[in-house]
């Protein structure tokens, strides 16, 4: 038999509750209790943990009881994109510069719209690129490459 | 007077040409982040707390409470003309501002906004001036027992003040608590939690979480549905109010701003409770609650009132204890120490010139922001109109270079890509991200307090019911967790939510 879960928000942010707070006992295994008078570097958070864990039973076991609203749409484009491009402004920054990450960020983050057009968005890149070296490089002095190590030589 | 010496030391400092400078920056950048729907303050100032490290001290943190109270003005004028909030404590201005706006009032419910705001704010100034110093006088007196039951007390308030689950609010809150502890533990010089890898070992910056949790995922969120946004009211026409409006205003102006300073102490809820509970209560009291929702005027000026209050009164824990109440004063918290300037008790005594000059400034500030919204209403209707699949991706912009500038390493900018989808898929779930941020900061502290407490009553957990500080904050979260527990008071509660 299965019980149907009706609350589903409860129910999953009750399991990442239980995941977490086991996770933070399991990995402080090795770092020392330590007594109450002089606590080791696994007191507080296993304490911390334990007590999480009971919160996300709690709130698993809520959702069984308790109605509530589905999760509803989750922008994933959205999610993507914004996250995505960021991550790659990472990873391009020192490489290909300044410049060149500025406006892949802008360009991939921008299509994460659905409302994205490539001319206007081309233009904000443009723009945004200017300002931010303008500001950030020339005038607060943040040590970045405009282009990066993979120009060199 | 000793007050009128301070409040002078205040204005000598604040009065000087770069800080008057700073201040009209902040409150206009400020009064812009507020305007536009998907900024809101924590995360603008998250973004400019790396260009805070070349200026002065007391300029910077003029510039950045500036931002904060100046966000509460400008969320108002959009919640008005454009029926969205602008900040979060300005959903429930959209109520009946938005109405009075369509009914072609909408430069009366702007005035009343700003006219409860200045007023507002210039009491939460004075109380400021009155009760900061006294109350640093007790914090000087805390042990490590009181700090500790202190943050247990703020911790309990931000679970019963948090929107929605006290549940979910509790578990954010451990969730905040125990990310704050990665890193390198300062008694054992252990490394938890950061599974070799280099750049945790000191922890993650709760610049890079605060950004991630509301610069990305608020973004993420407003892209789920993209709503054509239309101004109301192109041609605001009289800004008077009339000797009617007057009358009905002032009475929930005076309520909303004693309301608004209370709850803004308490931690946790900095400005948005204060307006929905002043909401509430203007609705209940008022002869006109049938008008509520209709374009009443009382249901602008109350919780107008309350949110600036709130968000200025919200500074004295940060002032005096060093402890923040949200997660904007553990951003002030954070600028002050990358100025040097350890916060707490000793702020006052230690750099009079700081203190009162931050002080007298947010007053000057709120006198900024009357002259700026009112004659400028019109540019600012004009930035509520800018596209927000354009305005988005030069958020992020800001938030990447800010974020990458605190420490020169992309590890951060991964960071924040993460903390962007964890606080999105949160929130999805609806677990609020404020709580969990005030147990970041809180995280380390408390469990220095926690161990260095124990250790000087030799493990005794008595300690913290037998210091009479200490027992008193406990008894006091003891009662606010029973009191929201009792079905009466939880009905409230979820009534005063209900606005949204």
């Amino acid at each position: 038999m299965i019980i149907p879960v009706r609350n589903i928000k409860d129910f999953w942010a009750g399991v990442i509750y239980i995941a977490v707070g086991f996770a933070a006992i399991f990995f402080a295994r090795d770092y020392g209790m330590g007594t109450a008078t002089k606590m080791g570097p696994a007191y507080f958070p296993v304490v911390l943990g334990g007590l999480l864990a009971l919160i996300g039973a709690a709130s698993v076991v809520r959702s069984f009881v308790r109605h509530g609203e589905p999760i509803g749409t989750i922008a994933i484009k959205g999610m993507l994109f914004v996250c995505g491009s960021t991550a790659l402004f990472g990873v391009l920054l020192r490489g290909a510069g300044l410049v060149i990450s500025l406006i892949v960020l802008v360009i991939v983050s921008a299509y994460g719209s659905v409302k994205f057009r490539l001319g206007p968005t081309i233009a904000l890149a443009a723009g945004l690129t200017v300002a931010c070296v303008l500001v950030f490089i020339k005038g607060l002095g943040i040590p970045l490459p405009l282009f990066g190590s993979w120009f060199d030589g | 007077m000793e007050l009128i010496e301070h409040l002078g030391l205040g204005f000598a400092t604040a009065l000087t040409w770069g800080n008057l400078f700073y201040c009209l920056i902040g409150v206009f950048l400020g009064t812009l982040i507020g305007v536009l729907p998907g900024l809101g303050p924590t995360a603008t100032i998250a973004m400019l707390l790396p260009i805070t490290f070349t200026l002065p001290p007391v300029s910077a943190l003029i510039m950045l409470a500036g931002i904060y109270y100046g966000s509460q003005y400008g969320g108002s004028t959009t919640a008005i003309l454009v029926n969205l909030p602008g900040e979060a404590a300005s959903v429930v201005t959209t109520l009946d501002g938005y109405q009075m706006a369509r009914q072609g009032r909408a430069g009366v419910a702007l005035a009343t906004a700003a006219i409860g705001s200045f007023f507002a704010g210039t009491v939460a100034t004075l109380l400021l001036a009155l009760f900061a110093p006294p109350l640093a006088d007790v914090a000087l007196k805390f042990g490590p027992a009181d700090y500790f039951s202190l943050m247990v007390l703020g911790l309990v308030a931000s679970i019963v003040l948090a929107h929605g689950s006290l549940l979910h609010a509790f578990g954010m809150v451990l969730l905040g608590l125990l990310l704050g502890l990665i890193g390198t533990d300062v008694n054992s010089g252990m490394q938890r939690y950061t599974f070799d890898v280099p750049a945790l070992a000191d922890g993650i910056g709760f610049v890079t979480v605060a950004m991630g949790m509301f610069g990305l995922g608020e973004i993420i969120r407003n892209l789920e549905n993209e709503a054509t946004r239309s101004v109301i009211a192109k041609e605001i026409t009289s800004l008077m109010p009339t000797k009617e409006d007057w009358k009905r205003m002032i009475p929930p102006i005076l309520r909303g701003t004693a309301l608004g300073s209370a709850v803004g102490i308490l931690p946790g809820s900095g400005s948005i409770m204060g307006s929905f509970a002043s909401y509430s209560l203007e609705k209940k009291v008022s002869k006109y609650s049938k008008e509520f929702g209709k374009g009443a005027i009382e249901g602008v000026a109350g919780p107008e009132s309350a949110n600036n209050a709130g968000a200025q009164t919200s500074f004295i824990p940060m002032l005096t204890l060093g402890i923040p109440s949200n997660p904007v004063m553990a951003l002030m918290i954070g600028a002050m120490i990358i100025q040097g300037i350890q916060p707490g008790p000793l702020v006052i005594t230690e750099q009079p010139a700081l203190f009162w000059g931050i002080i007298t400034s947010m007053w000057i500030g709120n006198l900024f922001l009357l002259i700026l919204n009112l004659p400028l209403i019109g540019i600012w209707v004009r930035i509520i109109m800018v596209p927000y699949h354009l305005l988005y991706p030069a958020i992020l912009v800001f938030c990447a270079i800010g974020v990458f500038s605190l420490n020169n390493t992309e590890f951060d900018v991964y960071l924040m890509a993460l903390f962007g989808f964890i606080g999105y898929i949160l929130s999805k779930l609806d677990c609020e991200p404020a709580p969990m941020l005030l147990g970041f900061i809180l995280g380390p502290m408390m469990e220095e307090y926690l161990r260095r407490a124990l250790l000087l009553s030799r493990g005794d957990p008595l300690t913290f019911i037998q210091r009479p500080i200490s027992a008193t904050m406990l008894v006091l979260a003891a009662l606010a967790m029973v009191a929201v527990l009792l079905p009466a008071i939880r009905k409230t509660r979820e009534e005063a939510f209900q606005e949204e």
